[in-house]
């Protein structure tokens, strides 16, 4: 039962951690960018639903719809301002803007927040459901189901609006897209927001479980990546697949073994899965 | 052979380097001993990205595999760093081989490349962090000795003596890069990082020459990580195997411009000039985060308007051609 337990505790906040990796998924199955500061945009969320709860008293499940709203706004601005000219750029260079990008975001962080750890104080955060002698966190759980909910309009906006097709159209052929007038420019504006907007949701959940720190940023961009490339880069159900596994694995590592070697074994995951099957586990070969 | 304007610059650039002990205290000389490790390094880097195009993003583990494997040789046994540096090469070339050949001839490439150089250079900082041989996450540390006398068979000695073993590393670098550039390997390179399949076409073994440059440019690297752990005498695999390692290394050749021969060398005077004058223009306002979020900008700025790098642009006006550029 106890294993059990650590199986759910972890698959409830891989379900966070997909979220987040949803948001890279969709930049670089569109953009073709790898967003390195990522991470950087999980903190700037997780932050930002900090404020809104010390400022407003705003429980972080309610925080997140704003705080999507606004780094939505903000992802929309910066890739229209900045990133749309490094589209074409090779690799090295998107990688060396990313990486100015992060540091401004984690020492701006630093600067407004401090070094110091942060946390919510719920009056629901110890309590749990118990159902069949399996124990629900009751975090966990309101975080997982606002990341199934934040993943299912995603899924749903590109599955089902004109906009969200034309999106999948450009990352489907570019050249295509732009022959039948689709305004490419604007949409990466969008899928960058969006994937941006996705992060900032997975912030605000990931403050229910855990102290916000601007320097947690570097571990959430290498998570991310590990995630997306375990489900398949650019796969939305990748991500998922890839969250839930590394949320089991660490917490099962965590415990068994130690705690501070649970990513070692994400990333012996993430190696064996590249080598085995480099398309990612839901990837199709390109 | 014509003396040209840029080999005339280069060797007045090399005598005022080795002539500037002469004229520096400690501070400055440690100040230019950072530059030329950045410039080492990043010459060192771009020989797999700037020359073959294949992006590392974790040579941070073979710096560390140099670096930990002397100092703990050195350490434990008291074998001299020199023999020392050739077990960490030959980790460094064993173990950059290793990720090279697995990557190839599983068909990674690009993007997934270098995150799986990423994984690899993460794994091994977390495993360092469990070896207690290497002195685990609590550190390894060397004996300290003084730096009166100049010992160069165990590299103990004072500043100078890793200033000018760095500055003969790095003209050596450059030198055989230069070399490499003009044989059929450096061909073979450009041919790879411009298009693969056509160089795979014209008969190329692109699995062989790509490997050369992942093993090359693993045990160059490693070379750095010795002088690191007998110049600054305590490792840790935070700092060694950090990811804020690997992008440091390679910046130099990115904002001096890839695969170039001098742009590692003006990036890293750049770089350091930039983050040493931050942190005299940012020390006394007591902000923590102030210089980062200065350094960060600094660096969007000049990937916003040079993103061919610096050194193309200056090399441009001043008329070098060929070789120089």
């Amino acid at each position: 039962m106890l294993y059990l337990n650590i199986i759910l505790a972890g698959l409830l906040t891989g379900a966070v951690y997909a979220l987040m990796a949803f948001g890279l998924s969709v930049i670089y199955g569109v953009i073709r960018i790898v967003n390195f500061a990522h991470g950087e945009m999980m903190v700037i969320g997780m932050f930002a639903a900090f404020a809104l709860y010390r400022w407003l008293h705003l429980d972080p499940i309610a925080a997140m719809p704003l705080v999507a709203a606004v780094l939505f706004l903000a992802g929309y601005a910066l890739q229209r301002s900045l990133i749309n000219r490094f589209v074409t750029q090779p690799e090295p260079i998107q990688f060396l803007l990313m990486i100015a990008l992060a540091m401004v975001l984690t020492s701006t962080m630093l600067i407004v927040f401090g070094p110091n750890a942060h946390n919510v104080q719920l009056d629901y955060a110890f309590d749990s459901y118990e159902v069949g002698g399996l124990l629900f966190d009751k975090v966990r759980v309101f975080a997982a189901a606002g990341a199934l909910v934040g993943a299912a309009l995603l899924w749903g906006f590109f599955q089902f609006t004109r906009t969200g097709k034309a999106i999948r159209a450009c990352a489907d052929n570019n050249l295509g897209a732009q022959v039948v007038g689709l305004d490419v420019a604007r949409l990466y504006g969008i899928t960058f927001g969006l994937g941006v907007a996705c992060v900032g949701a997975a912030g605000s959940l990931m403050l229910l479980l855990v102290d916000v720190q601007p320097y947690l940023a570097t571990d959430y961009t290498l998570l991310a990546f590990i995630i997306v490339i375990l489900g398949g880069l650019g796969r939305i159900g990748g991500a998922l697949l890839g969250g839930l596994l590394v949320g089991v694995s660490e917490a099962l590592s965590g415990f068994f073994i130690d705690p501070s070697m649970k990513s070692m074994f994400s990333y012996g995951l993430l190696i064996l899965v590249l080598l085995l099957r480099p398309q990612g586990l839901l990837g199709r070969r390109a | 052979m014509r003396l040209s304007r840029g080999i005339v610059a280069l060797a007045l650039f090399f005598v005022a380097m080795a002539a500037a002990p002469l004229f520096l205290g400690d501070y400055p000389l440690a100040i230019l001993i950072l530059v030329l490790f950045a410039a080492y390094l990043g010459q060192a880097w771009n020989i797999m990205m700037g020359f073959a195009g294949l992006l590392s993003l974790g040579h941070a583990l073979y710096y560390g595999l140099g670096a930990y494997l002397s100092a703990a040789l050195f350490a434990h046994y008291g074998i001299s760093p020199w023999l020392g540096m050739l077990a960490g090469i030959a980790a460094a070339v064993a173990t950059g081989s290793a990720v090279g050949a697995l990557s190839f001839r599983f068909r990674v490439g690009g993007v997934y490349f270098a995150l799986l150089t990423i994984a690899f250079s993460e794994f091994t900082r977390i495993l360092f962090d469990h070896l207690h041989w290497f002195g685990s996450s609590s550190g390894l540390f060397l004996p300290v000795t003084g730096r009166a006398g100049a010992d160069l068979v165990s590299l103990r000695g004072p500043t100078v003596m890793f200033y000018y073993l760095l500055l003969a590393a790095t003209a050596a670098v450059l030198l055989l890069s230069r070399i490499l550039l003009d044989r059929r390997i450096g061909y073979y390179w450009r041919a790879i990082r411009e298009d693969e399949e056509a160089a795979q076409a014209s008969g190329i073994d692109v699995f062989r020459y790509k490997l050369a440059a992942v093993a090359l440019s693993a045990g160059l690297t490693a070379i750095a990580g010795v002088f690191h752990a007998f110049y600054y005498n305590n490792l840790y695999p935070e700092t060694i195997f950090a990811m804020g390692r690997s992008i440091e290394l390679m910046l130099p050749a990115i904002i001096g411009g890839l695969g170039t021969l001098f742009g590692p060398i003006l990036g890293a005077f750049v770089l350091v000039g930039i983050s040493e004058g931050l942190t005299s223009l940012t020390a006394g306002l007591g902000i923590d985060g102030l210089k980062q979020l200065l350094y960060g900008l600094v660096l969007g700025l000049v990937v916003t308007l040079q993103p061919g790098g610096l050194w193309p642009w200056i090399a441009l006006r001043l008329g070098l051609r060929g070789a120089m550029r």
